[in-house]
């Protein structure tokens, strides 16, 4: 019988800062990313803009192809923008990305950590790379808080798809980031581990006032996680606003339809005001 | 990083001995030969051990290589070229990781070697005193400088090109005049050969062995090339990153 973590929402109360005064966690101008490819050049990026508030978690939602992974890519400075610009709680991203990289971090179930060392010293790796002073302290209670103490001297290729999340999470989290990109943080998880990494994304946020954005198809967790959403296809950012707002301005009970209705549609009410550059098309 | 390498270096005894075996058995391979040689050839008679000493320096040239490239491959190998580059490394930094590394594994494959020839065939490569030191050391950069490229041609080019981490240090065998003197080779290809440090090293290990007599004149050659070639070597490899961060290929390559 496997013993689940401790509660995560017993964590302390938010300390976040009063963002009023600080510029966004994360601030994107007219963002684009064209590949070149044997069959000509593709547009994965278009132009895209936003701001994503500190202390916020905000959703990115998009069909497959829509260019979540791509913005996300350049948001962490591994994938160079053919144009705009990225900066990170105030700090430019293409000109000085080392100064920012050690306060933010990413965790992702389609990027695992190397499979022959073990939990332990996946960790131990990186929390040296990320800079910690007390690194063993920081590996144990990271494995308390999300019940790895069990893995740590397993090999992490062995691990379970869920051991493997939590272990990704666990590495996301060593240096208590103050952006936290996730992509699909969720994926191939069953509900009971999938709902317990969402209240302790709930509870890591409310602790430190991290800025979380978060790619995401699982609409339900979206609508519980984020107070804002960020819609994307075809690589423009085609609506955005707090879920609530999507509902009503779509007419639906669910961010499923919402998200159904853009996709199929091809246009939203934002869209259709001419970011996505389209003119019109049928409201849901 | 040089903790992450040397993780994966102690989890597994097959790699370890992986490391000292090739060396070894080539070591033993040629001190044979070397002995045989003797018994027929004046020059080898001459210079004791020569044939010992310069495939022993050969395998530091290789191993450099080797090292610098094999650390980098396990990261395509794991895919963790993504999770490395979010986190606050710095290119620069990775290079030095890989360097030491590199050193480390090319200890560890020759020493044991270099160790076994004096049972084997009664003769020290130690002996050869300081000018091993700046063998070796000439040796080592220029095995770094071959392995940065091919870093960069794999970001190029993907694992596709992963072949060249064993293959490319041995086209250079031929006009590094390992075995034989530079004035062996037709004129054009000693003009070839004259560009490398390692024929000046082993031009300059010849000296020392048969005449007693440290050549530094080959030595300054062989720092001037080196100190180039890595300049050369660390500019394509920033570029191979870049380019890589370009096409988005830090998160993609592996295999």
């Amino acid at each position: 019988m496997t013993q689940r973590p401790p509660d995560p929402s017993a964590a302390d109360p938010s300390v976040a800062d009063s963002p009023t005064l600080l510029p966004p966690a994360i601030s994107v101008e007219a963002l684009t990313k064209r590949f070149d490819t044997p069959g000509g050049v593709v547009t994965a990026v278009d132009s895209v803009a936003f701001r994503v508030a500190r202390g916020s978690v905000t959703g990115l939602l998009g069909g497959n192809g829509a260019g979540k992974t791509t913005t996300i890519s350049m948001l962490l400075g591994v994938l160079v923008p053919t144009a705009g610009r990225v900066e990170i709680l105030g700090v430019d991203m293409a000109r000085h990305r080392h100064a920012v990289l050690a306060r933010m971090n990413f965790s992702s179930p389609y990027v695992e950590l190397p499979h022959r060392l073990t939990v332990q010293e996946n960790l131990t790796v990186y929390g040296h790379l990320y800079g910690l002073t007390c690194v063993k302290k920081r590996v144990r209670d990271l494995a308390d808080q999300l019940d790895l103490a069990r893995f740590l001297n397993r090999p992490s290729g062995g691990l379970s798809a869920g051991q493997k999340t939590r272990v990704a999470l666990a590495k996301a989290l060593l240096n208590e980031p103050e952006v936290l990109l996730l992509d699909e943080p969720t994926a191939s998880l069953d509900p009971d581990t999938a709902d317990w990494i969402r209240r302790y994304l709930e509870a890591y946020r409310a602790r430190t006032g991290a800025t979380i954005l978060l790619a995401s198809h699982n609409m339900p967790e979206v609508e519980r996680l984020c107070d804002d959403v960020l819609v994307m296809r075809r690589g423009r950012v085609v609506d955005q606003g707090a879920p609530s707002d999507l509902l009503a301005r779509y007419g639906r009970a669910t961010l499923e339809e919402v998200f159904l209705d853009i996709a199929r549609a091809g246009t939203g009410p934002v869209g259709r005001d001419g970011l996505d550059g389209s003119t019109g098309g049928p409201h849901p | 990083m040089v903790l992450r390498y040397w993780y994966l270096l102690r989890g597994s005894w097959p790699r370890l001995l992986e490391l000292a075996y090739w060396p070894t058995v080539q070591m033993i391979l040629w001190g044979y030969i070397n002995q045989f040689m003797a018994t027929s050839s004046g020059w080898v008679a001459q210079g004791g051990g020569v044939l010992v000493s310069a495939v022993l320096l050969w395998d530091v040239l290789f191993r450099g290589q080797l090292g610098v490239s094999i650390s980098f491959l396990e990261e395509m190998w794991s895919r963790n070229l993504g999770h490395l580059f979010v986190s606050p490394l710095r290119p620069g930094e990775w290079l030095l990781s890989l360097m030491a590394m590199s050193l480390l594994r090319t200890l560890l494959g020759v020493i044991p070697a270099a160790l076994l020839a004096l049972p084997f065939f009664g003769y020290s490569v130690f002996g050869l005193g300081l000018p091993l030191l700046l063998f070796f050391a000439n040796l080592i950069l220029m095995g770094w400088s071959l392995g940065l490229v091919i870093i960069a041609l794999i970001l190029r080019y993907g694992m596709g090109a992963e072949g060249l981490a064993w293959i490319v240090t041995f086209m250079l065998a031929p006009v590094s005049a390992v075995y034989y003197p530079v004035s062996v080779l037709p004129g054009w290809l000693q003009a070839v050969a004259w560009a490398l440090p390692s024929a000046h090293v082993f031009e300059g290990l010849r000296a020392v062995v048969y005449d007693g007599a440290m050549r530094w004149d080959h030595l300054a050659w062989a720092v001037g090339l080196n100190a180039l070639y890595m300049a050369a070597a660390v500019g394509v490899f920033l570029y191979g990153f870049h380019r890589a961060r370009v096409r988005g290929a830090l998160l993609q390559t592996g295999e």
